[in-house]
């Protein structure tokens, strides 16, 4: 498993106004940060700062007005396998079973002649081998997003974005599924974005934190979690990384506190 | 099914997913026919031979104002129904499956055997109904059988018209929808044609086409085709252009090209639109094939239908009419069986 780095220069980004079509309005502004191959790193910030428009330029489905984007030194021309995106609804495909689900990323690629022997272990991997058969509306929000998840890494992608994925799930399926991701991401040793509005999910997981400041978004703070893993979410050093955190959070003008603490 | 039920079930446990709706209201029905059946268990298998015996009996009291010839083949149509409903009353103790099927149908058969009944006395009982328009029920069978070879040959020239429309416009438009769907300049050109052209009744077309055709035959191909080519194109292209824009983001990240986009994302997900346009499509093709079959085209059911008009011939009306209702009714069906088939993603998330 390759994993590529990625770097930001300087990325900006405007959408218009709803209201006022001339007028465009800052989404984000002058970001700039390296991730290296293979790391883990969170992004929260107050809602609204374009976390999640981040993560669309970096997947290639949207482009930035202004700065680069390059990923192992190169400008990303748009979408490709090698950057799956996973959001928080997990966007199934209705009308195809759990296995097919599974395939697409291999079919939409045209190699799932050459790599179907792969599907079975993807699915072992997520646990859903019983339900290879089932339609997506059968299935609970916790083995959706586990479906999503093979969906995305069957292509074996160098950078997996994760858009709030665990955010639809309730407590303890989250936490599972955090163990989960992580177990996927130490196997594969894929470079990770994740966006999360959960900071013990963000402490849990990274190896750094970025802190978005309120809309345009910019890099308030980078704070790296130099905890040895696996984490325990009730040590005194999480706990007083978590303080600090809200801390920050709390003078990036968030008061309306989305941040579930 | 089952697996479908187990699953909910699984999830039900694993605390995510309700029963899906099909399921309770299956069971609703079955509660309701147990209390019924529980109530009234021998009189309720009565019902159907009891109105079959009824009809019978007003037939032969009818049937003597009536020339026996004409009579005849209606009292072995009642005959052998009520031979059917007595030996199905008796078999469904033993037949699980014939059991449900009649207790689901016992009211239906028994009011329809009912009406026939009110028919039969109306016309050839009391007479209230001036003939030759209004014949009895018996009339009608009796015409149904002494013409059954040119209503067999107009009912086979109407399944190969209507098919071949049909076809042709649901797969014209079906191309035109997915353009019109799917690429921006398709859509600015086509649409506003679209508009303009679409509404007009394809039989409004009727006497250009008499001009510019060669044939009756071809001119009502192309008005069938025509008249399916629109709803089908239009609700396509809705279909298309509603594609979760989700999916095909997700579908992009995949590393998918866009004839996969077209053809894997945005045609499944406007599948259950598009079935709608089908199901349009094919009541505008049953108007306009009679239609051109009445005006141009000389066979088929509406060619038979205007035909015995002219001969004041009204029981051949009424026989064409009943076999015209079991034809386009199980075209009808055919296309839902398949539209279950294709879409059987969706049960247990939209009750049909």
């Amino acid at each position: 498993m390759v994993a590529s780095s990625l770097r930001l220069r300087d990325v900006g980004k405007s959408f218009p106004a709803p209201d006022q079509p001339l007028t465009r309005r800052p989404v984000l502004e002058t970001i700039s940060v390296s991730l290296q191959a293979g790391e883990l790193v969170s992004l929260v910030g107050p809602s609204g700062c374009g976390k999640s428009t981040l993560l669309r330029l970096i997947a290639g489905l949207d482009f930035p007005d202004s700065g680069e984007l390059l990923v192992d030194g190169q400008s990303i021309p748009g979408p490709s396998a090698e950057r799956g995106l996973v959001f928080q609804d997990p966007n199934l495909f209705p009308w195809l079973t759990v296995r097919r689900n599974i395939e697409a990323g291999l079919a939409a690629r045209g190699v799932l002649q050459q790599k179907r022997s792969e599907v079975k272990e993807f699915m072992r991997l997520v646990g859903l081998e019983a339900f290879a058969e089932a339609y997506p509306h059968h299935l609970s929000g916790g083995m959706a997003q586990r479906v999503a998840l093979a969906r995305a890494l069957i292509n074996h992608p160098k950078v997996l974005l994760l858009d709030e994925p665990l955010g639809a799930l309730d407590a303890f399926t989250r936490m599972r599924m955090q163990d989960e991701v992580l177990r996927l991401w130490q196997n594969r040793r894929t470079t990770m974005l994740l966006v999360t509005h959960d900071i013990d999910e963000a402490i849990y997981m990274s190896d750094r934190i970025i802190i978005l400041t309120q809309r345009p978004g910019t890099i308030q703070q980078i704070i790296p979690i130099a905890l040895d893993r696996p984490r325990d979410r009730s040590s005194s050093d999480f706990l007083s990384l978590r303080s600090e955190i809200l801390e920050l959070l709390h003078f990036a003008g968030n008061r309306r506190s989305e941040v579930t603490a | 099914m089952l697996q479908g039920q187990k699953i909910s079930r699984e999830s039900q446990v694993t605390g995510g997913g309700v029963p899906s709706d099909e399921v309770r209201a299956d069971s609703a029905e079955r509660y309701a026919l147990n209390a019924q059946q529980r109530k009234h268990p021998t009189a309720a298998l009565l019902t159907v031979p009891a109105a079959a015996a009824l009809a019978l009996g007003i037939h032969l009291l009818a049937a003597k104002s009536e020339p026996p010839n004409e009579s005849h083949t209606y009292t072995i149509v009642l005959g052998s129904f009520f031979a059917g409903a007595i030996v199905a009353a008796v078999m469904q103790r033993r037949w699980p499956a014939l059991q449900t099927r009649m207790r689901r149908f016992r009211p239906l058969f028994t009011v329809g055997v009912l009406l026939l009944c009110v028919w039969e006395m109306i016309t050839s009982g009391f007479r209230m109904l001036p003939l030759p328009y209004f014949p009895s029920p018996a009339g009608v069978v009796q015409n149904m059988i002494n013409d059954r070879g040119l209503l067999f040959d107009s009912t086979w020239h109407s399944l190969v018209l209507l098919l071949s429309g049909y076809l042709l416009g649901v797969v014209a438009g079906l191309v035109t929808g997915v353009c019109i769907g799917w690429s921006a300049p398709a859509r600015y050109w086509g649409m506003p044609l679209l508009k303009v052209v679409g509404p007009i009744p394809a039989t409004a077309w009727i006497p250009l086409a008499m001009v510019v055709s060669p044939s009756a035959l071809i001119s009502a191909t192309a008005l069938i085709a025509l008249a399916v080519w629109f709803p089908v194109t239009m609700l396509t292209a809705s279909g298309i252009s509603n594609t979760r824009a989700s999916y095909l983001d997700v579908a992009r990240t995949l590393g998918a090209n866009s004839r996969y986009l077209v053809f894997r994302i945005a045609i499944p997900a406007a599948l259950p639109s598009i079935f709608v346009g089908l199901f349009m499509g094919l009541g505008a093709s049953f108007l306009t094939l009679v239609v051109a079959e009445s005006v141009g085209v000389k066979s088929g059911l509406g060619w038979y239908v205007s035909w015995a008009q002219g001969w004041a011939e009204y029981g051949k009306v009424y026989a064409a009419l009943v076999i015209m209702a079991a034809f386009f009714s199980t075209v009808m069906t055919l296309l839902f069986k398949l539209r279950d088939r294709v879409l059987v993603w969706q049960k247990g998330m939209i009750r049909w």
